[in-house]
């Protein structure tokens, strides 16, 4: 239809570069380069060693060919593996000391760090390239007794900690990204709530890519202690390149007796031209372990961006009554392909794991949720419902599910529930037949879809979401 | 306020409009009947500019501008509505938020401001009670899981809401109990106004027992075969569409032997 066929031109708004001094890694990966990141970061000896261990394992994986989706051989001598805007002196200790171009940046992104002081509720920690540059609101936090900060901060400041958890979700062996990511990783961030501690407020974290060719590869750590609460939202945007950019990034959830984590994601990686050239390949690990009795995980991600993605957050339910929740709305438009779902990893007795899938295709978009629901023998009176929905519009666009469900307790109930729908000619004739444009129709129809997940995320996170969803729409239908 | 001359339709290959003329003043209530397969809804979703629709011949003059040539979304800013014989479900798509939404476009079009979300509740609050609708309408998603009834009676509060100038009914009667048609044609009449024109499309004559028209214009095989006052509708319902075939036919001859 003509009015839907106005809006695919729409251009990715976050595609500017910002001039920094950058201080750069040699292109390739060898032991040298995992020691030269390490130094930079003046790590203690067991990060180095645990590096060096997962790159060991890494040379003896090989990518992952069975995700739905097609790309060019990825060569990994030609990456840059480290990135960071050169520090004046010792760095920013404060806002003020942080780079102005770097700050003029998130102002473009929407989230200006002044604002966001201001703005109460909600604490930045922006990574840059691979380095964290500003951190807001510690001081509120620290009162409370949360610790937030960069990864870089944890290794050097709380050891102990990232000792303890780092790799207990997901180990340096798990699979060939995350071995990868366990190598190089360069920053990320790091959260611990302590016991019985209700995290003030909404913390959140904007990564970026910035240089060009760089891989970005940050690992993100959230351990809640008993009883605790945190609620986590990333967002991410890249700038616009010809060449494809590699993400491959590592989320360590640990949540003990009683405790409960909500992340949720916007993510918004540059998705390629209408074309199909350049664009992030999002290879994310993402896991949570519900490590205590009655702990609770909940992941929500509105995926908009990326050439292609390549996710599974997932929840290994090993304490009693624990609960699992994996909210998704993936978008893929162009050329874009996204082969995304979770797995549920059932193991404790009554544990409980809820799954909504809604996959919008159009465009040449290939859209997949793979998903893998496992209730283990000791499983005892563990429950699943999974509800995937996928909406296509025109013709060229595909959607598939593949729900694998392996349950070795006969008390288990797993429940699976699947559609496949079309924008219909007529939804969009009635829309329009009522004054909305074909765009705002679009954008009702497709909102409308995807209201369930959407109910799950923040409330200022929602608005966000919904705007980026009728951002990457625009064009859509042909 | 309307004004349709020689209208030709086509839908997937067959013509289904053969020449349409009619004239619709302010103010005034046209009622159309026919069989099934006359055209009826035809004629209607052409006015609101259902692109799957094919104009071969003919034009439409509303308030003097050519409608064929306006986007469907124009059509309805400018203050055409069509309530729909098969209204659309939106699942997830809040009434509330749909009506609010559609009806601050037209607003914006006539230079008017949006209204505020409790601007727009008490507007809708005052309409619900017109066409008979609880409150708990505003709060579900468009027309999912609404009774055929319940749809019908949706198109009439989006009739309310809006106000447009040609309203254009599409069988909003059909599938209704005694109780909803009378509701509906409650709030018909309710609507009717010296600047407004509507078009009531029906099958049967007994809504018009409820609205009464001030012209009857009956279809049949793509044109209108016969025009009257409202007593027409009443001789149909006693006589049948066979008998206006019939008058047509015998029309049409007549008209033949004329021009020889």
């Amino acid at each position: 239809m003509k009015p839907v066929e106005r809006l695919v031109n729409q251009e990715y708004q976050y595609g500017f570069v910002t001039n920094v001094e950058a201080e750069t890694a040699p292109r390739g990966l060898s032991e040298d380069i995992i020691r030269f990141i390490s130094d930079k970061k003046h790590e203690p000896s067991f990060m180095l060693e645990w590096r060096l261990r997962a790159y060991r394992q890494w040379l003896k994986m090989s990518e992952p060919a069975w995700p739905n989706v097609l790309y060019p051989k990825i060569d990994y001598k030609d990456i840059i593996y480290y990135s960071a805007p050169k520090k004046r002196s010792d760095g920013p200790k404060s806002l003020e000391e942080v780079d102005q171009e770097i700050l003029a940046t998130y102002e473009k992104l929407g989230i200006p760090l002044e604002e966001q002081k201001r703005l109460a509720g909600v604490a930045v920690d922006a990574v840059f390239d691979s380095v964290s540059v500003a951190t807001t609101f510690k001081e509120t936090l620290a009162k409370a007794g949360v610790i937030f900060c960069s990864f870089s901060e944890a290794v050097e400041k709380h050891p102990d900690l990232v000792k303890k958890y780092l790799g207990t979700v997901v180990p340096h062996t798990d699979n060939f990204y995350a071995s990868l990511n366990s190598a190089v990783f360069s920053d990320g961030s790091f959260v611990y709530v302590p016991n019985g501690v209700r995290c003030p407020m909404e913390l959140s974290t904007y990564f970026r890519i910035n240089a060009a060719d760089t891989g970005q590869f940050e690992r993100t750590l959230i351990i809640a202690d008993e009883g605790a609460y945190v609620s986590y939202l990333e967002g991410c945007t890249a700038p616009l390149r010809d060449k494809n950019q590699l993400h491959a990034a590592v989320v360590e959830l640990v949540a003990l007796e009683g405790a409960e984590i909500k992340y949720s994601t916007v993510q918004n990686w540059y998705p390629g031209d209408k074309e199909g050239k350049g664009g992030i390949y999002n290879f994310v690990t993402k896991r949570g372990k519900c490590a205590g009795a009655s702990s609770k995980i909940s992941w929500t991600q509105v995926e908009t961006g990326s050439a292609i993605t390549w996710k599974y957050p997932s929840v290994i339910l090993q304490g009693d009554n624990s609960v699992g929740e994996f909210y998704s709305a993936a978008l893929t438009n162009n050329y874009q392909q996204a082969d995304t779902g979770t797995k549920m990893i059932h193991i404790g007795k009554n544990t409980r794991s809820t799954i909504i899938s809604k996959g919008i295709a159009a465009g040449h978009g290939r859209n997949t949720y793979r998903g893998l629901v496992k209730v283990m023998p000791g499983a005892t009176g563990a429950r699943n419902y999974t509800q995937c929905d996928s909406l296509l519009m025109g013709s060229r666009a595909s959607a598939n599910t593949f729900p694998y469900i392996e349950v070795k307790n006969r008390t288990a109930q797993v429940e699976h529930e699947a559609t496949t729908s079309k924008i219909g000619e007529d939804q969009l004739f009635y829309c329009m037949a009522r004054g909305l444009s074909g765009e705002d129709a679009v954008s009702m129809i497709v909102n409308g879809f995807c209201k369930e997940v959407f109910g799950h995320l923040p409330m200022e996170f929602a608005v966000e979401a919904t705007k980026l969803l009728n951002v990457s729409l625009e064009g859509s239908v042909g | 306020m309307l004004d349709i001359r020689d209208l030709h339709v086509r839908v997937g290959g067959a013509e289904i409009l053969k020449g349409i003329d009619l004239k619709i003043g302010a103010g005034e209530v046209h009622a159309i009947m026919g069989p099934n397969g006359s055209g009826k809804s035809t004629l209607t979703q052409v006015l609101a500019g259902n692109p799957q629709y094919e104009v071969t011949r003919g034009e439409v003059l509303y308030e003097g501008k050519e409608l064929l040539k306006m986007e469907p979304e124009n059509r309805a800013r400018e203050g055409v509505f069509l309530a729909f014989q098969y209204p659309v479900e939106i699942p997830g798509v809040n009434n509330a938020y749909f009506l609010k939404a559609a009806l601050n476009e037209i607003r914006a079009h006539r230079g008017k401001p949006p209204l505020d979300a409790m601007e727009f509740l008490e507007l809708l609050r005052e309409k619900l009670k017109l066409v008979g609708m609880d409150e708990g309408f505003k709060n579900r998603p468009v027309n999912q899981g609404f009774s055929g009834g319940e749809k019908k009676r949706n198109e009439m509060l989006q009739l309310a809401v809006l106000e447009p100038k040609l309203a254009i009914l599409d069988e909003t009667d059909s599938g209704l109990d005694i109780d909803a048609l009378k509701a509906v044609a409650q709030g018909v009449n309710a609507m009717r106004s010296p600047q407004r024109a509507m078009l009531i499309v029906t099958h049967y004559q007994r809504l018009l027992n409820y609205i009464t028209p001030d012209r009857v214009h009956v279809l049949a095989e793509g044109r209108i075969a016969l025009t009257g006052g409202p007593k027409l509708a009443h001789e149909l319902e006693a006589k049948g569409y066979d008998w206006v075939r019939k008058q047509a036919l015998a029309g049409r001859a007549l008209a033949g032997k004329e021009k020889t």
